[in-house]
């Protein structure tokens, strides 16, 4: 079977932070490339890059020097805006702070990425919602909940969005062991539905053993 | 995405509908206030418009008596017949109506009074027994004539035929002449066939709107520090709602919404919460208004002489000024939190910081501003110049002070803290000083407001003390009386000291001082001016050398308007000019005046006769009876002295009713300012309490400790508040009152009166505090709880 084109590549990606000693190297020289369908875990001990990796990947951040390419769009000379658009349109990014918008019900939240990139189906968000085990949570607004479930409502959100490249950043490390092996079965589910592509950053092997593939991050290079 | 992006904007109202109350009754009383005092201005001035164009004021040449008050028809047939284009018009008081009469044949085209009439029923107008007046006039006159209702005429104003008006006021003179602008080339000179008549320029004719500009101007500075203490409000609910929605915005951009897109769509949220909120402010301005007019319109009677309509029009120039004011203000108090989004990374952290925690460059910053305000206040009232210099030394001096005051407390309750024994009084002023930086615009409006009811009571206190003595002084005489004609006035310089009275002609006459319209006095010198005047200054037997005419008296308008001062030379008249001898006291006047001995003003002016006589007498009854029975003098030309002192004192103080009420307004909407901040803190204070309750201390302890912090900040304020507000009154007396009228208020202390405004602070600090530390009184345990729960 031949693969399809690349959904996310990165190609000798470099970022610095400046702090009080000067310029700190995070990222020097990393790259990857990304299917649809594909996941990948990204480990590496704190401080080695993971999040700035992915943050780059999302368009969150920009890299100092390198090619990143999402869904076809290179990000490299894109405007704030741009990017924006291509997190809009083509990314979605799983926070392991959940980032639910606090005055927005359940529903809402998880319909919200949707809506904003035009495509809202709330024949989708209620599926979803079934199959996360929110069908009960609806109109209830995110401070009621557990972790767990905000967390599997970020989930909800993301894959509503129908992305094609989704970005996941620690997404169970806020959870005890029995619920985070709970929502990354649910998510591995809805990714194989949809087809996306799923990065995903954390320090667990059990969870980076699921993965498709895996990529150790160790001070800003790959190994 | 635009409608998903702002409902989820909106959606943050939706679930704290305090701060979204807050937000909207911040705006609204702040606009409340503004727009009504501006509603006030605006009735005024379109009176002042609508009369001057009813009565020709500014608009025609005029020819009026250069003396006496009124002229005779025969002067007005005189000039017809000698060439002279003039139409005859007569004006007097009918209760609260201002009857005007004019011959609508000859009157000048444009001149309003005519215009209302014509073309289509000049028949009926000139029918005998007939006026016409708006609706509201129209029902205040009771008169045997039928009254037209008309819009078009001024209010307060009725207007008819001449012979109709002569007849309802019972007199047969004019009271002045309009010239026609265009006059026959070979007409005779006035001077030459009238010199007692002189033509008043249209440019000169008395302004009522210039005359009233202080007193708008005074209403307009109230309306706008009400309006910033109640953009305060709006201030500080924004920077609560912003702060609180830093993970939001995070999370928007993170999911796509470009910042641009954002910052557009959360300045479009704050104009749509700023129109409703305008709007409802605009309402209730109209309202207050509505309650406040009739005291402005008899303040305005009272003061100038200008009729203002009683009831209130929704006029665009207000409530269009209001809500541009309004959202202009509430886009500037959103405009810093805006700045702070748009400079915001997109990935800084999203829990909201300790909400309003200054940093200590932002405290310096704060700091050197209220320095540098202070400076130019200082350097405003050293050499500053005008009333508008005197409105921005006002601005300056509050505004610094208000800033400062955080920057001054902090120090305090540090003190405090250092000086505290127990652990729970440690903590209590640990936790005040930590609370300082979320409520400081709260206590800046309170010390605005206290401030500024300490300052006006002050002076407002100040003026009455002196108003009372000025009008022992200046009303001396038992009875005023007024002649109708020469013979009445010999017979009462006659017959009155055959019974021991005493007769003080009141001898006057319209000059120019200096560029400065002045009424020029001849006095008859003795004991009730040696007794009852009180001079500014003064040179030795000040009133001896006027008697012998050899020096004269000018007030404190005409001198500081003029430069003069006691020893300076003033022109009487262009031929002569005589030593100042003293300055005196003129409140409530606007216009100057000079003051000579009788026998030099009957020597300058041989043809100017008295027609209003002052009477000092023991035995007023019994010169009241001389008066009407044997000599025919009307009862109702005569004025007792405590009648005219008792309505004195009723102007004086129906004047200072619209600033009280302005007063307890802004003490109003800072009282509630304090609530609001308290309120949109309580949610933030559960994580800082928690702590507390859980070491120990009860939630009924945690909830008196609120309100004992309420009362220690209102203590603290009001120690603050002092100085500013009699800095504040200082500025009001020495400043700005000068600059407005002319004359300088001595400044007295009332002090039981501020410790009343304080306990009213307190109790309204505390108010304020009492619904907040009962929500946190009865905060559940679950709630405490949750901070300390790994899921929250």
């Amino acid at each position: 079977m031949t693969k399809a084109n690349p959904v996310l590549i990165l190609e000798d990606v470099e970022k610095s932070f400046f702090g009080a000693d000067g310029a700190v190297p995070v990222l020097r020289g990393v790259g990857l490339t990304l299917h649809p369908g594909e996941t990948l875990a990204l480990t590496g001990e704190s401080g080695s890059g993971k999040s700035t990796l992915l943050h780059i990947a999302g368009g969150l951040e920009t890299a100092d020097a390198g090619r990143v390419q999402v869904a076809g769009h290179s990000l490299g000379n894109m405007s704030d805006t741009e990017r924006a658009a291509v997190r809009c349109n083509d990314v979605a990014v799983i926070f392991q702070q959940f980032n639910l918008i606090p005055s927005l019900n359940v529903a809402d939240n998880i319909a919200f990425q949707a809506r904003l990139a035009g495509r809202s189906d709330d024949g989708l968000t209620v599926d979803l919602a079934t199959r996360l085990g929110l069908s009960e949570q609806l109109r209830k607004y995110p401070e009621a909940l557990s972790g767990g479930q905000q967390q599997r409502v970020a989930i909800a959100r993301a894959i509503a969005a129908r992305p094609r490249v989704l970005l996941a950043d620690e997404p169970t490390g806020n959870l005890d062991e029995g619920t985070a092996s709970d929502v990354m079965d649910q998510l591995l589910a809805l990714v194989a539905d949809t087809g996306a592509a799923l990065l995903l950053v954390t320090h667990s092997p059990a969870i980076a053993a699921r993965m498709d593939r895996r990529l150790h991050l160790s001070r800003g290079r790959i190994v | 995405m635009t409608r998903a992006c702002l409902a989820a904007l909106l959606s943050h109202w939706r679930r704290n509908p305090l701060q979204l109350f807050a937000f909207l009754a911040g705006l609204a009383l702040a606009t409340a206030l503004w727009s009504g005092v501006q509603a006030i201005n605006a009735e005024a001035r379109a009176s002042y418009g609508a009369a001057a164009a009813t009565l020709g004021e500014g608009q025609f040449d005029q020819i009026v008596p250069v003396a006496a008050e009124t002229l005779s028809q025969s002067d007005f047939v005189m000039l017809r017949r000698s060439g002279w284009l003039v139409s005859p018009l007569i004006e007097g008081r009918l209760g609260d109506v201002r009857l005007v009469g004019f011959d609508p044949l000859s009157s000048p085209a444009g001149f309003v009074a005519a215009e209302v009439t014509q073309p289509d029923d000049l028949g009926g107008f000139l029918q005998p027994g007939q006026l016409y007046a708006d609706a509201d006039t129209a029902a205040q006159l009771s008169v045997d004539v039928d009254v037209v209702i008309d819009p078009n005429v001024a209010p307060g104003i009725a207007v008819g035929d001449i012979g109709v008006v002569q007849r309802l006021l019972n007199r047969t003179d004019l009271s002045r002449l309009l010239v026609q602008p265009e006059q026959p080339l070979q007409r005779p000179v006035l001077d030459d066939i009238a010199p007692h008549l002189r033509i008043q320029a249209a440019s000169q004719t008395a302004d009522v709107g210039e005359l009233t500009d202080s007193f708008h101007l005074n209403l307009t500075a109230f309306g706008l520090l009400s309006f910033a203490v109640g953009l305060f409000i709006v201030y500080s609910t924004i920077g609560l709602a912003f702060e609180q929605r830093r993970g939001m915005v995070r999370t928007l951009r993170a999911l796509g919404v470009s910042l641009p897109r954002l910052v557009m769509l959360m300045i479009l949220e704050v104009l749509m919460l700023a129109v409703v909120g305008a709007g409802i402010g605009v309402m209730l301005g109209y309202l207050i208004a509505a309650m406040l007019l009739p005291d402005v319109a008899v303040t305005l009677r009272g003061l100038y002489g200008a009729d203002v309509a009683g009831s209130l029009q929704f006029r665009v120039s207000w409530w269009g000024s209001g809500m541009a004011i309004a959202v202009v203000g509430a886009l500037a108090a959103a405009g810093a939190r805006l700045w702070q989004i748009a400079r915001m990374p997109l990935l800084e952290s999203a829990r909201p910081r300790a909400w309003a925690m200054t940093s200590g460059r932002a405290q310096r910053v704060q700091g050197a501003i209220a320095g540098v305000l202070l400076l130019i206040a200082v350097g405003l009232a050293w050499g500053g110049t005008g009333l508008m210099a005197g409105f921005a030394l006002l601005g300056c001096f509050l505004i610094g002070a208000a800033l400062a005051l955080p920057i001054l407390v902090r120090p305090l309750l540090a003190y405090a803290e250092k000086a505290a024994r127990t652990p729970v009084a440690r903590w209590f002023w640990a936790d005040t000083r930590q609370q300082l930086p979320g409520l400081s615009l709260a206590l800046m409006a309170l010390l605005l407001a206290i401030s500024a009811n300490i300052g006006v009571a002050t002076m407002v206190s100040s003026f009455r003390l002196t108003f009372v003595a000025f009008l022992d002084q200046r009303l001396a005489p038992e009875l005023y009386v007024e002649t109708a004609n020469a013979v009445q006035a010999a017979a009462i310089e006659a017959n009155l000291p055959k019974v021991g009275a005493s007769v003080l002609p009141l001898l006057a006459i319209e000059i120019t001082v200096a560029g400065q319209p002045t009424r020029l006095f001849g006095v008859r010198v003795g004991p009730t001016y040696w007794q009852n005047w009180v001079f500014l200054d003064t040179a030795p037997d000040a009133w001896d050398v006027v008697d012998a005419g050899t020096a004269a008296v000018i007030n404190e308008q005409l001198a500081r308007r003029a430069g003069l001062w006691v020893g300076d030379m003033v022109d009487v008249t262009p031929a002569r000019a005589l030593p100042i001898a003293a300055i005196v006291a003129d409140y409530g006047n606007p216009r100057g005046q000079l003051i000579v001995g009788e026998g030099l003003f009957r020597a300058l002016y041989p043809d100017v006769s008295a027609r209003q006589f002052g009477v000092r007498t023991t035995d007023r009854a019994g010169v009241r009876g001389i008066l009407t029975s044997e000599l025919g003098i009307p009862d109702s030309a005569i004025t007792d002295q405590s009648n005219l002192k008792a309505f004195s004192l009723q102007v004086f103080d129906r004047t200072f009713t619209v600033t009280a009420a302005l007063n307890v307004l802004t003490l109003a909407v800072a009282g509630f300012a304090m609530l609001m901040s308290l309120l949109t803190l309580a949610d933030l204070r559960v994580p800082q309490l928690a702590p507390v309750w859980a070491l120990g201390l009860t939630r009924r302890r945690i909830g008196q400790l609120e309100l004992l912090r309420a009362v220690v900040f209102a203590v603290v304020v009001c120690i603050f508040a002092l100085p500013v507000g009699l800095g504040l009154a200082w500025v009001l007396l020495a400043i700005i009152n000068v600059e407005a009228f002319g004359w300088r208020l001595p400044m007295h202390l009332f002090p039981a009166d501020y410790a009343q405004l304080g306990v009213y602070a307190m109790l309204a600090a505390v108010a304020a505090a009492a619904w907040p530390a009962l929500r946190l009184m009865q905060t559940p345990p679950a709630t405490l709880l949750k901070v300390f729960a790994h899921e929250r």
